[in-house]
């Protein structure tokens, strides 16, 4: 396997550190005046979904990380795991509700997602910025009722439940922000 | 095949014209005090010794990482005080406050002792920062002030623990050294953000380079200054050694150095050498940097946004 000296480190690198894949997500070339070189590094731990700061002399190297972002098609849960498939391979793949994570409130079958795959099975699922599900349960919307500001809870398709206008009403679809778990806006479909 | 923009320049043309404000007011400080500007040659036949200085090369010759030795030559056949305005290289050192290739500004004093040369680099700094309040502090007090350590009496053990209870860093057992200056450049130059000017000098005497080292009752110290702007290191000067022996020590100290890291050591400057051996006048200098002082005084958060064109598109 390849590896990356400290002058090829730049953020989204990939390399494995002690023995876990994890992404550089910041540099830093620091260099005090007349004394050794360092790189200070913070990296996410994809495993953990921890950020660490670590120093290394100038010169070091790390092994390179067999890990991949690809965009696959949500298929189902089993119970146990959820299966996504390569669009134009078909390829198969399957993660557990460690690789998932948050990302699982999101998922709609048929949708997009961005799933990292590390040695070929799923390290962690990013679900598309904004999702459209539909509202299965909520209070009786207030017709009309468009200008107070008021909120109130929705439970969706997925199990998750955000906040939402007070027209709203079951059967609906809306836009969701899956960053912010924010209500955006009204579906298209 | 470039992005379609990547031809353009990053510093834009209010950087650019400050940037040629800033040349003209170092001139104007230089010639006020008549110090002659001096050229010296960017290829050289021999390079910096510094094992931590990394220097490249074009065909046989080595891009200069200072102006320093062929400085040191000029005054030695008794230019008296010069200056250097000039493009210096270093491998691999690139980042927030760093592009391999920068603009220095070097001058020397002959006569000088090292306040003299701090309180003028205080006066540079006032013309073109408008900033005159600076304070100086002794490597030990910022050390003491900072970590409640003693650098110079504190046992190698405690500043690998120091070391370790502030940052992640892995390897071991490490040079004495290498553990001040992990303290220096991660702990306590951090905290220097909201400091201003600060002079830091009294150097521990393995961190001399090219200064004299003193000694008194306290301990022994290399005669040299760090000047800090909020943090970022502009300056660093020396009380110069002309001892030409003592000068052949260091150099094949820095070359055992290299060797034991499998560098290959690098060719003496014997030019240098020989001045020294005619005679090299008492003087103290300085090396500033030019970017990061337009960087300061800009207040730009990246040093690159003050160069035309930096080191991925030059």
């Amino acid at each position: 396997m390849a590896s990356y000296s400290t002058n090829d480190f730049r953020s989204g690198l990939k390399v494995m550190l002690e023995g876990d894949p994890c992404s550089i997500i910041d540099n830093e070339f620091v260099k005090p005046g007349k004394g050794q070189a360092f790189n200070r590094v913070k990296l996410r731990n994809y495993k953990t979904g921890r950020v660490w700061e670590r120093t290394f002399k100038s010169g070091e190297s790390l092994e390179a990380a067999d890990v991949m972002d690809r965009d696959l098609e949500y298929l189902y849960n089993d119970g146990e795991f959820w299966h996504f498939m390569e669009p134009e391979t078909f390829e198969q793949y399957q993660a557990d509700a460690n690789a998932v994570g948050d990302a699982a409130k999101w998922l709609k079958e048929q949708d997009r997602c961005e799933v990292t795959l590390y040695n070929d099975s799923p390290l962690a699922v990013t679900a598309a910025n904004f999702v459209e599900l539909e509202i299965v349960e909520t209070d009786p919307g207030l017709k009309g009722d468009t200008a107070s500001g008021g909120s109130k809870p929705a439970t969706l398709s997925t199990g998750a439940v955000v906040k939402v206008p007070l027209f709203l009403s079951q059967g609906e679809i809306i836009r969701i922000d899956t960053r912010s778990g924010e209500y955006v806006g009204r579906g298209k479909s | 095949m470039p992005a379609a923009d990547s031809w353009r320049p990053e510093a834009g043309l209010t950087e650019l014209r400050a940037r040629a404000v800033l040349l003209a007011q170092l001139r104007a400080f230089f010639a006020a005090r008549d110090i002659l500007e001096v050229e010296t040659p960017l290829l050289c036949s021999y390079p910096v010794t510094d094992p931590n200085v990394v220097p490249m090369t074009s065909g046989e010759r080595w891009l200069q990482t200072s102006p320093e030795y062929a400085m040191k030559r000029l005054l030695a056949a008794g230019s008296g005080p010069i200056y250097q305005v000039c493009k210096a290289f270093r491998a691999g050192e690139a980042g927030a406050s760093h592009n391999p290739e920068f603009t220095m500004l070097e001058w020397y004093r002959p006569g000088f002792e090292l306040p003299q040369l701090m309180a003028e680099v205080g006066e540079l700094m006032a013309a073109v920062l408008e900033r005159d309040s600076y304070r100086v502090v002794s490597y030990r007090e910022i050390f003491c002030e900072q970590l409640q350590l003693d650098p110079f009496s504190a046992s190698d053990a405690e500043l690998e623990a120091c070391v370790r209870s502030h940052i992640d860093y892995r390897p071991g057992p490490e040079p004495r050294d290498l553990w001040l200056d992990l303290l220096l450049s991660h702990v306590i130059e951090p905290r220097l953000t909201t400091e201003g000017l600060l002079f830091v000098h009294d150097y521990p005497a393995s961190q001399a380079a090219l200064a004299r080292l003193r000694e008194d009752a306290s301990g022994c110290y290399a005669e040299r200054f760090e000047l800090y702007v909020d943090g970022v290191e502009l300056a660093n000067g020396y009380c110069e050694l002309t001892d030409a022996a003592e000068q052949r020590c260091r150099f094949e100290h820095d070359n055992q150095l290299l060797q034991a890291r499998g560098q290959p050591p690098r060719p003496l400057d014997e030019w240098l050498l020989q001045a020294l051996q005619s005679g090299l006048p008492m003087c103290s200098g300085v090396a500033l940097g030019v970017d990061r002082l337009l960087q300061a005084k800009l207040g730009l958060a990246q040093l690159r946004e003050g160069l035309s064109f930096p080191w991925e598109r030059s």
